[in-house]
């Protein structure tokens, strides 16, 4: 039950993109079509539901105050939780490596599609910001981190699969020229931020 | 995306190697990549780069202007040490150097500012772990520092970073005067406006207040600036 607590409020309630704006840039720029919106959500959750397990476990065995006890007595003064900013962004980096491979080989209209977005998913916040996360809310295992990781993908791709649907829509309405394209936009991601915190508090 | 287009412009050679040698320090055209990113091409409301941790710690003013000195350190120091490495980095793996240099400052960053700062580091959080992945950091090193010479990657990273730190800052300034009527947590707001029925306006201190605010400058900044207006 727990989980599925987990999982829900990662989706809804500490959603990447309306409660701590992560990953704001690629949800910005690719988020003018609804097809290249799926593509990125759905890279995006390959990625977060990948890396945040596996940055789970560097840091449990490797990083955090005491990880290494298990290598020996004298190992378990050692904290090196200051190389985890450095240890994330490799892990992040080479899973991206390995997705775009993938997408290439299986995908390749996607891949044209994604073009620069997909090596910049090394660089979206919300993928890092998932680990970060993930080291400060102190989970009790792999199976807990991996929700965690999964739910916030999931998150992402809900706001940027709307803001798409959105903005395919309003191409057609008269918005007021300083306002076209980018602040629209934004205003409109306030708004929908206002809507997704009435989700604050649920619990199951 | 048009600015990638003309950036690759100016990536013109002859240009980069003869004229630096001549040009004086803050000559005209350096001048420009310093005060560009801070109007006509800035970061934030034109690029659309680094919104990402930029706008959770806006709340306050002293977090936010915390946060843009630690961008314009690291952004500075990496446009500087890439912009050095430049023609050693080899093409295919450029993007994980520029992550390892944009990490090391960062990290350098963070434990400054938890040695000298530690409430600050508290309430930025992770926000500062996220100057690795701002897009505004990766976005200059690609299109700027790997093609051009080091005083003026410079000169561009502390633009761009003073960009995006101006947009930081009067997001901050509105935020905290409408929501809790103080700046720098000094009250502004006085005692008579409270007693005449004045409220706070708790909404600007959610999140969803900021990305409004940033609509709002956006309204403002392109009825100002004609020429800044998409199609779409």
């Amino acid at each position: 039950m727990d989980l599925v607590n987990l999982f829900v409020k990662s989706i809804f309630v500490e959603n990447m993109v309306f409660a701590y704006f992560l990953g704001m840039c690629s949800y910005l720029a690719v988020s003018k079509t609804v097809k290249t919106a799926v593509g990125l959500g759905a890279a995006v959750i390959f990625v977060l539901a990948i890396t945040v397990p596996i940055n789970y476990l560097i840091d449990t065995y490797l990083l955090r105050p005491g990880a290494l006890a298990w290598l020996g007595e004298q190992y378990a003064s050692i904290d090196l939780s200051f190389l985890s900013f450095i240890m994330f962004i490799a892990v992040i980096a080479s899973m991206v490596q390995l997705v775009e491979m993938i997408v290439e080989k299986f995908a390749p209209a996607l891949y044209g599609a994604l073009g620069i977005f997909l090596p910049l998913i090394a660089v979206n916040c919300a993928i890092l910001g998932g680990s970060l996360f993930m080291q400060q809310k102190d989970f009790t295992g792999v199976g807990e981190s991996a929700i965690y990781g999964l739910g916030s993908g999931i998150g992402w791709f809900l706001a940027i699969l709307a803001i798409a649907a959105i903005r395919e829509k309003i191409a057609y309405s008269n918005v007021p020229a300083p306002l076209r394209g980018l602040g629209i936009t934004f205003i409109i991601t306030g708004l929908m931020a206002l809507g997704f915190m009435s989700f604050m508090g649920i619990k199951l | 995306m048009a600015n990638k287009k003309q950036e690759t412009k100016q990536k013109d050679p002859v240009v980069l190697f003869v004229s630096e040698e001549k040009e004086p320090l803050l000559g005209k055209k350096n001048r420009k990549l310093l005060s560009d990113p801070l109007d006509d091409n800035n970061p934030i409301t034109v690029q659309v780069l680094g919104i990402c941790s930029a706008l959770a710690i806006t709340v306050q003013l002293k977090p936010a202007i915390v946060m843009s000195l630690s961008v314009v350190a690291v952004m500075a120091a990496s446009n500087v040490i890439i912009s050095l490495l430049r023609n050693l980095i080899p093409n295919r793996i450029r993007i994980i150097v520029q992550l390892v240099v944009v990490a090391s400052m960062v990290i350098l960053v963070d434990q400054v500012l938890r040695a000298f700062a530690y409430d600050v580091s508290k309430q930025l959080s992770i926000f500062i772990g996220l100057i690795i992945t701002n897009c505004i950091v990766m976005g200059r090193l690609e299109a700027f520092a790997l093609g051009n010479g080091v005083w003026k990657s410079f000169l561009d990273g502390v633009g761009n970073a003073a960009g995006y730190g101006l947009i930081l800052i009067i997001v901050a300034f509105f935020r905290e005067l409408f929501g809790s009527g103080k700046l720098f947590g000094f009250q502004v707001i006085p005692d008579s406006f409270y007693e005449m029925g004045y409220v706070n306006n708790g909404m600007m201190l959610l999140s969803p207040m900021a990305l409004i605010t940033v609509g709002i400058i956006i309204w403002v900044q392109r009825s100002r600036n004609r020429k800044l207006i998409e199609k779409h």
